[in-house]
């Protein structure tokens, strides 16, 4: 573990044991104790939300990730139309903010559309459309970043459009965006808790409805935080665990 | 959009070697035209890069192209594979008329190879894969067919030691030998060379020309550009020196050398070869 790291988390420890021992606080940690047969059933209950946390970022970024980069080809096109297109949605989509836009596709979608959305799918399509604008601000500046040159070698070898860019200009744009990418899916991750509000069964929401039945948030919201900070550590682990694997120049373009 | 003029298919001449055009040397200067421009001009805004310019080339030829830099000699031979697009004048190649239509744009730059100053590989694949990307993805042939092309060409322009390392891992010259052969490996009736040795160490220089003589003298048509005159004396049918966005003197080498008409043309020899 790195060492500021390590100095983070032992300040944190020091502040919680230190306002503890201050205060009259009883604490009732038996509500999340897997030794405790009622702390069990809660857990395994809070636990449960980590799968919705997890699909949803995972389903959103994948399709906010497709979104983008189709927004990001038109900006970079000399075509007006398509490029005027692309930069209003980013403009439109990159000021709302996210818990507006949950709430307005959650109840507004069914009224305007007459399609009757689950939560989990609003949510997806609420997280994907509020993020693409950001994806594609990234896949402009990753495939503005690529020399003329690789263009101008792919064009000169007659590759099509498409195959200059599967195999040319995306592998090596990619490379150079996986950082902000990876900002990107830990963010996402962060932002599923606002799902909590149209009732998604996530992490936060579940913290929730124990809290209403225990009385216990102290407890129950720690647990919440040690449950998205181990979450989100695992998923930069992975992410730079990537990052390294491509830096190292194996095998990343796509098969021929 | 014009149609392709009669003769041999694609498929039949893909089946011969590249050095398909002759003998080489000044026995080629008898062929057939295969780069046409005429009355070709490239505006970039106000500023005139290419003043109505006509050149032949005829298959088997080797062209060098110089002059002063900022004459318009990367902006001409770029409009012949369209990495330029002229704003006036025709250019066809090997019939193929340059129009924006994709079909024809697509046939026409496989038949034409290109070498750049910054070599311009492809730095996340291998040597290997640089080489076989455009037969199989342009050509539609089978990694081992396409392999069957590349191989034989790092033979020729001596790395095939090098086949799967990554072009970082290579030297300048090396790089470029490579970048000639992922050109090669398209089977082009045409090679483009953009100064080919500008970028390069000066101790790597010669191995990269030594490849181009023996390009030269298997029959390839070539355009180059480039103020290696050593090396132009020794393959070039025809010298063009370019000044200010037009050709001010084309000439067979021999004369061109000896005696150049224009006063530009003197004053500019002068000054590359007086060191």
């Amino acid at each position: 573990m790195p060492r500021h790291l390590r100095l983070f988390l032992l300040l944190g420890l020091a502040l919680l044991v230190s306002g503890c021992a201050d205060s009259t606080y009883t604490w009732g940690w038996h509500v999340v104790s897997p030794f405790d047969a009622r702390g069990w059933t809660n857990l395994q209950f809070l636990l449960g939300g980590l799968w919705f946390t997890i699909a949803v970022a995972l389903v959103a970024i994948s399709l906010s990730v497709i979104l983008g980069l189709l927004l990001a080809l038109p900006a970079l096109s000399t075509n007006r139309a398509l490029s005027t297109l692309s930069r209003s949605w980013i403009e439109v989509f990159r000021a709302i903010p996210m818990l507006v836009m949950i709430l307005w596709v959650y109840y507004g979608v069914p009224v305007v559309t007459g399609l009757q959305l689950n939560v989990f799918v609003a949510g997806v399509i609420a997280l994907a459309l509020c993020d693409s604008a950001f994806e594609a601000e990234i896949f402009r500046a990753g495939l503005q970043s690529i020399e003329a040159g690789q263009r101008e070698a792919a064009d000169a070898l007659g590759l099509s459009y498409l195959d200059k860019l599967r195999f040319v200009i995306l592998p090596q744009a990619v490379r150079r965006i996986l950082p902000p990418l990876g900002n990107q899916f830990i963010y996402m991750l962060k932002t599923s808790s606002l799902l909590s509000v149209i009732g998604l069964s996530e992490l936060t929401r579940r913290a929730n409805e124990l809290v209403v039945v225990e009385y216990r948030p102290l407890e129950i919201y720690s647990f919440l935080v040690l449950e998205y900070l181990a979450l989100i550590l695992i998923a930069s682990w992975g992410v730079r665990k990537l990052e390294r694997r491509m830096a190292a120049g194996d095998r990343t373009a796509a098969r021929i | 959009m014009s149609p392709r003029a009669p003769g041999p298919k694609r498929s039949e001449q893909t089946q011969m070697t590249i050095s398909n055009a002759g003998t080489g040397g000044t026995a080629a200067a008898t062929g057939q035209p295969i780069v046409e421009l005429t009355g070709v001009t490239k505006r970039f805004g106000d500023y005139i890069a290419l003043n109505r310019i006509n050149l032949s080339v005829n298959a088997g030829e080797k062209v060098i192209v110089c002059g002063p830099s900022g004459s318009g000699k990367s902006t001409l031979i770029r409009c012949i594979n369209h990495l330029e697009v002229h704003d006036a004048g025709r250019i066809v190649v090997d019939g193929i008329e340059m129009s924006n239509d994709t079909k024809n744009l697509t046939a026409i730059r496989s038949e034409v190879g290109m070498v750049f100053q910054q070599f311009n590989l492809f730095p996340h694949m291998t040597v290997l894969d640089n080489l076989v990307l455009a037969p199989m993805r342009v050509r539609n042939l089978s990694r081992a067919e396409a392999e069957a092309i590349a191989l034989p060409l790092l033979e020729r322009v001596r790395i095939p030691e090098q086949a799967h390392k990554y072009p970082a891992q290579l030297s300048g010259g090396q790089q470029q030998r490579v970048a000639i052969a992922r050109a090669l490996c398209m089977k082009p009736r045409v090679m483009l060379f953009d100064e080919p040795t500008s970028a390069l160490d000066p101790e790597m220089i010669s191995e990269v020309l030594d490849v181009m003589v023996e390009l030269a003298h298997e029959g390839m048509t070539m355009i180059c550009v480039t103020h290696e005159m050593g090396f132009a004396r020794k393959v070039a049918d025809t010298m063009v020196f370019m000044d200010r966005a037009e050709i001010v003197e084309k000439a067979p080498a021999a004369q061109f050398f000896a005696a150049p008409e224009n006063p530009r043309t003197r004053l500019f020899l002068d000054q590359i070869l007086s060191h």
